[in-house]
């Protein structure tokens, strides 16, 4: 049995706290403390502040690259060029970048950012994908990108919570990998790393 | 004691030659590679998750009209050329911080060379870059 989980989890409640301390209620404790004379408990505050701007920063250029994702299968789903059963793997593989995204933006907005919203267009090498092996090629070199990408987030990261849950999508984005190179016809897992 | 003296002049060997060896001219084949890391947000020929690769060497960072930049890649004052690449890749917000290329980075000095000896073929290329 598959259990479905909420890797954002551990958020729900640090996301709330972080929060609180890293907006309005930081800026007047930051005041208080400058009204105070103390100038190091101002900056203390105001480097929590600095980490969650970071994060959102870091949380925002995912969701960005989640975005293009969904529309390249979009784009990939609606080319004719799929057949059965590779066309319900591509929907499924979008659906999970759904919800990547879903839980992105609402992480950024419970970290009180603004999360990025899908482009009205994006481009696509269209002109090279004339056959099923170029797409399933396409999309494979999207989710080896963003394994890379997410491995690239993980470290940077001020909140662990953060990172364990960048973790568990780059897990995700791994899996479609390894199916679309299957898929393809080639080692599906071909190295024992990720770089 | 032949052996100890043979030992020191082995260590002082590796001591000496370990800045000139440990890093060979960058392979743009084994880059072509190491582009696949980047390829969640960049390609050559146009704008996505970040700004197109194509003209980048002698190109101001934050330079490619119309992309989007946070304030910190926009207002660096930065030329990308294979000294800045290396130094910027090897720790993106490190070297830049606030940027929005939130990746930690390239450690390898090996893999950075070769990423950029590709970079600088590819982003000149007429195919993938024309005029
Ligand atoms: C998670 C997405 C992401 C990944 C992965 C990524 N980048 Fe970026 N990159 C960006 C964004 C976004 C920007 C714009 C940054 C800004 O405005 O601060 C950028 C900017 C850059 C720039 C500056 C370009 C200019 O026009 O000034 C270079 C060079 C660059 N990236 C190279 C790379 C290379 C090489 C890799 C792979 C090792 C890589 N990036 C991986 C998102 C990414």
């Amino acid at each position: 049995m598959i259990v479905r989980i909420n890797p954002f989890f551990a958020l729900q409640d640090l996301g709330r706290r972080r929060f609180l301390a890293g907006t309005g209620a930081t800026l007047s404790a930051a005041a208080v403390a400058l009204m105070a004379g103390r100038p190091a408990l101002a900056a203390g505050q105001g480097s929590k502040h600095d980490d969650l701007e970071t994060d959102v920063r870091i949380l925002n250029t995912a969701l960005g690259a989640e975005l293009e994702a969904i529309a390249a299968y979009a784009m990939g789903a609606g080319s004719g060029l799929l057949q059965k059963p590779v066309l319900d793997l591509a929907v499924q593989f979008q659906g999970h970048h759904k919800e990547h995204a879903a839980v992105l933006a609402k992480t950024i907005r419970k970290l009180g950012g603004t999360p990025v919203e899908a482009r009205e267009h994006y481009q696509f090498p269209t002109d090279g994908l004339k056959t099923q092996n170029d797409v399933l090629g396409f999309a494979a070199g999207l989710e080896r990108g963003a394994v890379s990408a997410y491995l690239g987030a993980v470290p940077l990261f001020r909140g662990r919570e953060l990172a364990s849950a960048a973790a568990s999508i780059l897990g995700d984005e791994a899996m479609h990998w390894a199916i679309l190179r299957q898929a393809l016809g080639q080692d599906p897992v071909p190295t024992a790393f990720m770089s | 004691m032949k052996h100890r003296a043979a030992t020191a002049v082995l260590v002082l060997a590796a001591l000496v030659s370990l800045p000139a060896s440990a890093i060979a001219p960058g392979d743009p084949v084994r880059g072509e590679a190491i582009y696949a890391r980047c390829q969640a947000c960049h390609a050559l020929g146009y704008d996505r998750t970040g700004p197109k690769h194509c003209g980048l060497f002698g190109r101001r960072a934050g330079g490619v009209p119309g992309f989007r930049y946070s304030p910190a890649m926009a207002q660096a004052d930065v030329v990308w050329d294979a000294n800045t690449l290396d130094r910027f890749l090897a720790n993106p917000t490190g070297m830049m911080p606030g940027t929005a290329m939130g990746y930690a980075g390239i450690a390898d000095r090996q893999e950075r060379a070769d990423l950029i000896a590709w970079l600088r073929q590819a982003s000149a290329s007429p195919i993938e870059c024309p005029p």
